[in-house]
């Protein structure tokens, strides 16, 4: 079966992780997003694009209520993660950003050794009941996030001692030791090197076959090499959502079209 | 209207590829007018020059494709840029196919030059290379003006070129049967039938290609066949007196 095909037919049949429904942000009197309904299929990647300003980085933080801090930013509509209204009274966010990790742009590990850094969520969160569990977990993470072979003879150094693109793998394995379902990443290659990059679009590939990742990009060419669906923004407006496939080859929109060819839109 | 990019150079890129076509295009329709004129005047000097004049659509195909190339490298086009770069690629390479057939035709001319006409046959093929050389007109107009409905009458407009194709066979074949001193130059023709009938289908494969550059999908493969000379027999006793 063609590569295609095969694509195709998981992107049908994959259930819904996350579910947004008319979602409305203002920063104050200012509207971010407007009427936003946007589904994100359960093991894909789905790639958020579109020019400075347009509400995507907005969107996914609302996915684990990373707007919530902001003063003054309002979210309305709903969003769910497995039919759960993730803005419920009774919705533990803590809990909420253990489920639905998060990578940034600039690489921001802690100022800890290599091993804290990955071993200090699932303590907090009690994951492990002794030291041994506890090693499992770092070196496991570790591993998915294709770093163990570079670091496992200096784990008790300083993780700021990575290059930029180790500091990257480190800070997704920190993310992914504490189990999410869903990993965010918002422009997460941007700081690095074209090697650095290919590793951490090499590891998304792989990841996406336990977990649900979202991925914020400027570069259109890597929409184009990771995700499966991808979703266009403009203006606080979700424009156009298609197979990744489609939306380079074929977009519907003449917005979408401007935007990708590199047209004044 | 689509709008220009904001990187000039990518406009500037694109334009000339299609330029590029445009200018195989006049020259590959000149050519197989050449041919025939050479064909209908028994023209040495007219089927010559055709002949020599091909290394200059061989020359144009390699420069469309090094600029495709260039274009992919480092233009990274999406959508309809891809498809415009693509079908710039595919198209040339159908033109310059044209122009072979074209020179084969004008080559056939010069042996012919060498044997009595024989029938009307060039008559109909005059007629043939006529169609095909509107043909090869009309879709490179569609293709500059991107419209898929001058493009569907170019594909259709084949039917013409292959129904004279199979009738012209019948012709032939009749011609060789009454005298065997006919076969030489019967054969000839019914090459030079046959490179005018490979001329009308690479055109409606321009046309194709056209409307997928428009509509971003290749049309479906139903377009009506009218080309039966491989399958057509004629006994001896059809024609006995």
């Amino acid at each position: 079966m063609s590569q295609t095909l095969k694509l195709s037919e998981t992107l049908a049949t994959a259930p819904i992780k996350v579910q947004a429904r008319n979602v409305n942000v203002f920063y104050g009197a200012k509207q971010a997003l407007m009427g936003i309904d946007l589904d994100i299929p359960e093991h894909h990647v789905t790639s958020l694009i579109g020019p400075s300003g347009c509400g995507k980085t907005t969107f996914l933080r609302c996915i684990n209520r990373m707007n919530d801090i902001i003063d003054g930013c309002r979210v309305e509509g709903s969003i769910t993660i497995d039919g759960m209204d993730i803005y419920a009274k009774n919705q533990d966010v803590v809990q909420l950003r253990a489920r639905v990790g998060m990578v940034f742009q600039k690489p921001n590990p802690f100022p800890k050794s290599i091993y804290e850094n990955i071993a200090y969520g699932p303590r907090i969160h009690g994951m492990a009941v002794n030291k041994k569990q506890l090693d499992d977990i770092v070196m496991d993470s570790l591993a998915r996030a294709g770093l163990i072979n570079e670091v496992k003879d200096r784990l008790d150094s300083p993780g700021t001692g990575l290059s930029g693109g180790q500091q990257q793998r480190l800070c997704i394995a920190r993310a992914i030791a504490v189990k999410p379902e869903l990993i965010l990443m918002d422009e997460p290659c941007s700081a690095l090197d074209p090697i650095a990059t290919a590793k951490v679009e090499e590891l998304i590939d792989e990841l996406r076959e336990h977990f649900t990742i979202v991925i914020v990009t400027h570069s259109m060419q890597q929409a184009a090499r990771v995700s499966q669906r991808t979703a266009f923004f403009h203006m606080g407006e979700l424009v156009e959502t298609g197979s990744t496939e489609q939306i380079f080859t074929n977009p519907k929109d003449t917005r979408t079209q401007a935007y990708i060819t590199g047209r004044i839109g | 209207m689509v709008s220009d990019h904001i990187v000039k150079s990518f406009d500037d890129e694109l334009n000339s590829l299609v330029n590029m076509i445009a200018e195989m295009g006049g020259l590959a329709e000149s050519q197989l007018a050449d041919a025939i004129s050479a064909l209908s005047r028994r023209d040495e000097t007219l089927a010559s020059s055709v002949i020599v004049q091909d290394a200059r659509l061989d020359a144009l195909e390699t420069d469309i494709d090094a600029q495709v190339i260039r274009m992919l490298a480092l233009r990274q086009p999406q959508a309809l840029d891809l498809r415009a770069v693509i079908v710039a690629l595919k198209i040339s390479a159908e033109l310059e196919r044209i122009g072979d057939y074209a020179k084969n035709v004008a080559k056939r001319t010069l042996t012919l030059m060498q044997a009595a006409a024989v029938g009307t046959a060039s008559n109909t093929i005059v007629r043939m290379g006529a169609i095909a050389g509107s043909m090869i007109s009309n879709v490179i107009d569609a293709y500059l003006n991107a419209d898929i409905v001058k493009a569907e009458e170019v594909r259709a407009r084949d039917h013409d070129v292959d129904q004279m194709h199979t009738s012209l066979f019948r012709e032939l074949l009749t011609y060789m049967m009454e005298d065997p001193r006919n076969i030489t130059a019967c054969t000839h023709l019914l090459f030079i039938a046959k490179n005018i009938e490979r001329i009308g289908d690479h055109v409606t494969n321009i046309a194709e290609n056209v409307h997928f550059l428009v509509a971003g999908q290749i049309p479906g493969h139903d377009r009506p066949k009218s080309d039966f000379s491989s399958s057509t027999i004629i006994n001896m006793e059809d024609n006995a007196p």
